[in-house]
């Protein structure tokens, strides 16, 4: 195991966590971030859209500020420092599993962060299901690509 | 004010995802590779999250309402239904094919790529998909 890959992670983890945490003390929301952007792009609701926005803005100058203050503080496998790692597929793939991925976290109500960390942490039922049923049904994909097709993606 | 807590909060959170390398789609699908060479991070990460905001939300909830908002807005329900099963398994499915979960694929445009354009863009479309279906429901 790589023990510096996996320290990182904790990190990175802990501070996800106090950013959820910190949403639930100043503005009583749940840190999901397909509610938080999909209620921006297709809602905009009058005097809960400013926060939305400014959400958007840290999430994407975050690790802007990561990049520019060097340090080899990411975390990209086999490239150890870099921050952000490249996409796995081409723009056909990215576009059928964009679409996925919305339409999938739209209908279910959530993420990875929304019910993968806010929901497990509140111990909600429905979450506990949508985590399992997304973390299986990806391991599936994965296997089905990887080891099937043997696309190795 | 609510406007500077909503930016602290997408900073803390992607600086979090960028350290833990979860802006890493490679990283993310090793974890998801059960039958390859498996990558354990994700674990890592997911645990150092939950527990942090297992305990910080607990001490959260002791005040009656947030600094900046009148109320918790917090879920009720609690019932299982296809509509949040279902999603979950199309998610699960597009996740596996990009490795990006909506939080990553955004705080990655600091590497804007065409392929990740196209992956945000048609985000962006199944969640106006998912609202008109929801919308008829």
């Amino acid at each position: 195991m790589d023990m510096a890959a996996s320290l990182h992670g904790l990190f990175g983890g802990v501070l996800i966590g106090l950013s959820a945490v910190w949403l639930m003390a100043t503005l009583g929301r749940i840190a999901g971030i397909s509610g938080i952007l999909a209620g921006l792009i297709w809602e905009r609701p009058k005097g809960d859209s400013a926060w939305r926005l400014a959400f958007l803005a840290g999430l994407i100058v975050g690790p802007m500020l990561l990049m520019l203050a060097g340090g080899n503080l990411g975390n990209v496998a086999g490239e150890p420092g870099a921050v952000i790692g490249a996409p796995i597929g081409g723009t056909g793939l990215m576009l059928v599993a964009g679409l996925l991925v919305g339409l999938g976290t739209g209908l279910g109500s959530g993420c990875t962060s929304g019910h993968g960390v806010c929901g497990l942490a509140r111990l909600s039922p429905r979450s506990l299901a949508a985590t399992l049923v997304f973390v299986a049904a990806a391991m599936l994909t994965v296997y089905g690509v990887r080891h099937v097709l043997g696309g190795g993606a | 004010m609510k406007t500077l807590m909503g930016f602290v909060a997408g900073l803390l959170f992607s600086l979090g995802l960028a350290i833990s390398g979860m802006t890493d789609p490679a990283r993310v699908v090793g974890f998801l590779d059960i039958a390859g060479a498996w990558d354990p991070t994700l674990i890592f990460v997911l645990g150092g999250a939950v527990v942090t905001t297992f305990i910080g939300y607990r001490l959260v909830w002791k005040r009656d309402q947030p600094l900046f908002a009148g109320r918790f807005a917090l879920p009720t329900r609690r019932d299982l239904d296809p509509r949040l099963l279902g999603g979950a398994a199309l998610f699960g499915i597009g996740w596996g094919l990009s490795g990006y979960c909506p939080g990553p694929a955004v705080a990655s445009i600091a590497g804007l790529s065409l392929p990740l354009a196209a992956m945000l863009v048609a985000m962006a479309a199944g969640w106006w998909v998912a609202k008109r279906l929801s919308g008829s429901h």
